[in-house]
C-alpha cells in the first residue's frame, strides 16, 4: 500500500500543539482497527515523517531506520478526540493548565481536545485566543482548539465578537458550565454563526428549573435530602434550542447528554432533520445516582448529575444508534480543597481524560453491552462536530494513534495522575485495557512508563 | 459503634440498647445527684454550625451529666467566622484529643466526613436536611415509653418533608421499629420518589383519624420565598394540626421550635395528646445514652501504637454509614 495523497489534512490545521519530532515508528503485528476506514486486522502500522506512511503484513514491513514496537496482541486504534475539556487556564492553575491537561490527554490516548472558555476570566476577546494558542504551541503535547465564549464574560447577555474570535481561531462557541438562558440572546448566537461559522455547544440546563440542585431528582435525593436537579431542566432547554436551530437553520452541539428525555428530544430533532449532533461522558454511561449515597463530592458531584440506571441506558441505546456521535470526557479538574468539604458545598466536575478510554472498554466492552469498534468510532466522533478531520489509520493521513494494551489492568489512581487534579470519577476502580503509547498530529505525545519497548538496535 | 452518623446504619438491636440504656438514666434523673462519673476525663466537642437550642444544651448537659469535660463550639465568633476550613477546624479539635466530637452542619455528609478526619467518635447532630439521627431515637424512645411498642402503630409526618432532616431519620426509624408511616403535606414538599423507602404519602389531612400518632414539622418561613406554599395561612388552613383534627386517642409530637398558629395550633401544643415536652425531656436521657454507647461500652482507645486488642477495637467498622 502506498500514501494516499488525498490524505493530507492535520489536525494542526486547526489545533494547536508544541513542534516536536515527527514520529517513525513501526508497530509490529498490530491489530489496527478503525471501523470509519474500513481496517481491522493483524498488520505492521508503519508511520514516517508523522504520517501513516504503510500498512504491512504482519511481520513484513521494512523497518528502515524507524524505532521498532512489538505489538503483538496489542491494539493500535485511530487515537481518540474530546470535544470537551477544562484546562483551567487562564485563572485557575492550580487545578489544571495546558501542559497538564494535554499530559493527562495523550495519556489517555487522545490526540486533540478542546478547550473550553470558562476559564477565570472567561476567553471572550481575540487577545485570549491568541495568546492562548501561543501557548499551546510552546506547552501541548496534544493539539488544542480553544472555544471562545457566546457571550461577554459568561453573562448571557451580549454576544461576544464572534467574527474577531474565529479569525483569531476559535474553533467554536460555548458558555459551557452555564446555559444561555436568555431564547433571544441564544437565537441572535444562532442567526449570528452564519456570519461567523463555528460550532455553538451549548450546556443544557434550565436554571429556574435546576436551582440549587447539586443531584438527580429521584429517590435518591429524597432519601439523602440532597435539592435535586431534575431531568426536565435538561430536556426542556435542548427542546428550545432544538425548536430555535431549525428555525434559523442553524447548527449546534449539545454537551454531556444525560437524561433519557433529553436523549429523546435529541433523536427527534435529528429525525427532523435539525443539524444538531451530541455527546455524554463516560461517568453517565457507567455510574447512576445510586453512587451518590456515599456523599463523596470528590468522585461523584458533577453537571449534570449522575441520573437514574434507566437514563443510563437510555444513553447507551443512544450512543449505539448515533443519536449521541460522540463521548466527551468533560475533563473537570478541581483542587482537593474545593472537594474536601460537604457535598453540597463541593464544586462540580470529575476528570476523566486519563480513564475514559480504560472505563468505557472495561464497563460497556468487556461486559458485551457495546462493541469495541463502536467504542472505538465513538472515542474520536468528537472531531467532526468542530470541524475537525477524525483520526484514522488509512495510509496518508497524519499519524494519530492510540496503541492500547486490552487486557492490561491497573487501578485507578495508585500510581498518581498526569493532571494535576485527582478528582477521577473512576478511582480506586480496577480498569482493563491501558493506553500504552499515544501519536498525535505525527509526534509521540505519551508512552506508558512501565512499557518496555523493543527498540531496534 | 464508633460512630452515630445516621439512623439509617443503625439496626434495631442497636437502636433499642440505646433506648433501654435512656431508660437507666431517666432513673439516674430521677436522683438528687443527678450526675455520673462514667466519662470522667475524657473530652467531649460540640461543634455547632447552625443555631440550636434543644440539641445543643441537650447534648453537652448530657456531657456533663456523664462527668466528661466539654468544649462547646459555635461557629458564630469562632475561627469559622474567620474563613476556617471543617477539615481544619476539626484538626484543630482534634488536638485535644476529644473522646467525642458532635456536630451539627448546614450540609449533607459533614458529620460522615468528619468521621474520616478524627479519631473521635462522631455524633451527627443533624448534617442538612439529611439526617438527625439523636433526634429520630429520641421520638422512638418517647413514642415507646407510652405505647409500649411501635409495632403496627400508624404514624402520620405531616407539613415540609422536603427541607426536613427529622422527617427523613424518623421515617427510617419509625419503619425500623415496626410503625407504618405515613408523609403528608402540600405537593410541593414532598420529595419526589420519597415512597421508594416504603412509606405511604398523601396530600391532605382527610383521612388523619387513621394516625395513631401525628408528627408535625416545623413550617420554615423561609420557604415562602420558593413558591413552595402560596402562603402560610393557606398552608395552616389545610394542614394544621388543630384540636379539631386531632382526636382524642391520637398523640401529638413535634421537634421543636414549633411555629404557634402554622403547623399546629396552640390549643393542640398545649393539649393532653401533646407530647412535645416528653420530647424535650427524652432529648437529654437519649443523648447520655449515645454518648455512654459510643464511648463507655468501648474499651479506652489505645494511647500507644501496637497490634493488641485495642488497636482492632480503633479499626471497628462504623456504624452508621449509608451502604
Amino acid at each position: 500500500m502506498s500514501p494516499d495523497e488525498n490524505h493530507t489534512e492535520g489536525l494542526t490545521d486547526l489545533l494547536d500543539v508544541r513542534a516536536g519530532r515527527a514520529a517513525d515508528l513501526v508497530l509490529r503485528r498490530a491489530t489496527l482497527l478503525d471501523p470509519v476506514a474500513g481496517i481491522d486486522g493483524v498488520h505492521d502500522l508503519v508511520i514516517r515523517g508523522g504520517r501513516i506512511a504503510e500498512i504491512a503484513a504482519s511481520g513484513e514491513a521494512d523497518a528502515d531506520g524507524a524505532e521498532e514496537i512489538d505489538a503483538a496482541g496489542l491494539h493500535a486504534f485511530p487515537a481518540f478526540f474530546d470535544p470537551h475539556v477544562h484546562l483551567r487556564t487562564p485563572g485557575q492553575e492550580h487545578k489544571e493548565d495546558i501542559e497538564t491537561g494535554t499530559r493527562a490527554a495523550a495519556a489517555g490516548g487522545y490526540c486533540g481536545i478542546i478547550a473550553m472558555a470558562n476559564t477565570s476570566p472567561p476567553i471572550d476577546t481575540a487577545a485570549d485566543i491568541t495568546a492562548l494558542r501561543e501557548q499551546a504551541r510552546s506547552q501541548a503535547s496534544v493539539p488544542v482548539g480553544f472555544t471562545a465564549t457566546v457571550t461577554v464574560g459568561m453573562k448571557g447577555e451580549e454576544l461576544t465578537e464572534m467574527v474577531e474570535l474565529r479569525d483569531a481561531g476559535a474553533i467554536g462557541f460555548t458558555d459551557d458550565g452555564l446555559p444561555i438562558g436568555n431564547a433571544n440572546v441564544m437565537r441572535r448566537a444562532l442567526q449570528y454563526q452564519h456570519l461567523c461559522g463555528g460550532q455553538i455547544a451549548l450546556h443544557e440546563e434550565d436554571p429556574d428549573l435546576s436551582s440549587g440542585g447539586v443531584m438527580h431528582e429521584g429517590p435518591v435525593s429524597a432519601a439523602l435530602g440532597l435539592a435535586g436537579w431534575p431531568s426536565v431542566a435538561e430536556s426542556t432547554m435542548i427542546a428550545r434550542d432544538c425548536g430555535l436551530a431549525a428555525y434559523e437553520e442553524a447548527r449546534i452541539h449539545v454537551q454531556h447528554l444525560s437524561a433519557k428525555e433529553s436523549v429523546e428530544v435529541v433523536r427527534a430533532a435529528k429525525a427532523a432533520g435539525v443539524r444538531i449532533t451530541a455527546e455524554a461522558s463516560p461517568h453517565h454511561l457507567v455510574l447512576t445516582d445510586e453512587e451518590v449515597r456515599s456523599l463523596d463530592p470528590r468522585r461523584f458531584k458533577m453537571n449534570p448529575p449522575l441520573r437514574h440506571e434507566s437514563d443510563r441506558q437510555a444513553l447507551i441505546a443512544a450512543l449505539r444508534d448515533g443519536t449521541i456521535e460522540c463521548i466527551a470526557t468533560d475533563h473537570a479538574p478541581h483542587h482537593a480543597d474545593e472537594k474536601e468539604v460537604p457535598f453540597e458545598q463541593a464544586a462540580f466536575g470529575v476528570t476523566g481524560l486519563e480513564t475514559a478510554f480504560a472505563a468505557l472498554h472495561t464497563e460497556l466492552v468487556l461486559s458485551g453491552v457495546i462493541d469495541l469498534a463502536l467504542l472505538v468510532e465513538r472515542m474520536s466522533g468528537g472531531a467532526a462536530p468542530f470541524d475537525v478531520p477524525r483520526p484514522t489509520l488509512a495510509v496518508g493521513a497524519e499519524a494519530n494513534v492510540a496503541l492500547c494494551d486490552l487486557a492490561a489492568e491497573w487501578t485507578v489512581g495508585e500510581d498518581g495522575y498526569e493532571s494535576r487534579s485527582s478528582n477521577s470519577w473512576a478511582e480506586g476502580r480496577t480498569l482493563t485495557g491501558r493506553v500504552l503509547v499515544t501519536v498525535a498530529a505525527g509526534q509521540v505525545a505519551f508512552r506508558l512508563r512501565s512499557f518496555s519497548l523493543g527498540v531496534a538496535s | 459503634m464508633k460512630n452515630l452518623l445516621s439512623i439509617e446504619g443503625v439496626d434495631r438491636d442497636a437502636m433499642e440498647a440505646i433506648l433501654d440504656r435512656a431508660e437507666s438514666f431517666a432513673e439516674v434523673g430521677r436522683r438528687d445527684i443527678k450526675k455520673v462519673p462514667t466519662l470522667r476525663g475524657r473530652t467531649v466537642v460540640t461543634l455547632f454550625y447552625e443555631s440550636s437550642t434543644r440539641t445543643s444544651s441537650s447534648f453537652e448537659l448530657a456531657a456533663k451529666r456523664l462527668s466528661a469535660d466539654l468544649v462547646s463550639v459555635k461557629a458564630a465568633g469562632s475561627s469559622v467566622d474567620k474563613g476556617e476550613s471543617l477539615k481544619d477546624t476539626v484538626a484543630t479539635l482534634s488536638a485535644y484529643d476529644p473522646a467525642a466530637i458532635v456536630i451539627r452542619h448546614p450540609y449533607a455528609g459533614a458529620a460522615q466526613m468528619v468521621a474520616g478526619w478524627t479519631s473521635a467518635a462522631v455524633v451527627n447532630a443533624g448534617d442538612g436536611k439529611h439526617e438527625h439521627p439523636s433526634q429520630a431515637l429520641l421520638d422512638v424512645y418517647t413514642l415507646r415509653r407510652r405505647l409500649g411498642s411501635l409495632e403496627g402503630k400508624r404514624i402520620w409526618i405531616v407539613g415540609d418533608v422536603l427541607h426536613s432532616r427529622v422527617a427523613r431519620s424518623n421515617l427510617i426509624a419509625f419503619q425500623r421499629m415496626g410503625a407504618e408511616v405515613t408523609l403528608c403535606g402540600p405537593p410541593t414538599l414532598i420529595p419526589r420518589g420519597i415512597e421508594e423507602l416504603g412509606c405511604q404519602v398523601t396530600y391532605s389531612l382527610d383521612r388523619l383519624e387513621e394516625a395513631d400518632v401525628v408528627y408535625a414539622l416545623r413550617m420554615q418561613h423561609e420557604r415562602m420565598s420558593g413558591s413552595f406554599v402560596p402562603s402560610l395561612r393557606e398552608y395552616a388552613a389545610n394542614f394544621q394540626i388543630d384540636t379539631r383534627r386531632l382526636g382524642p386517642r391520637q398523640l401529638l409530637m413535634h421537634p421543636g421550635p414549633v411555629n404557634r398558629g402554622v403547623e399546629i395550633s396552640g390549643e393542640a401544643i398545649d393539649s393532653p395528646q401533646s407530647l412535645i415536652g416528653e420530647q424535650v425531656a427524652a432529648g437529654l436521657v437519649v443523648r447520655m445514652a449515645i454518648l455512654y454507647e459510643l464511648l463507655a461500652g468501648q474499651p479506652e482507645r489505645p494511647t500507644a501504637v501496637g497490634d493488641g486488642p485495642a488497636a482492632a477495637e480503633a479499626a471497628a467498622p462504623t456504624i452508621g454509614q449509608p451502604a
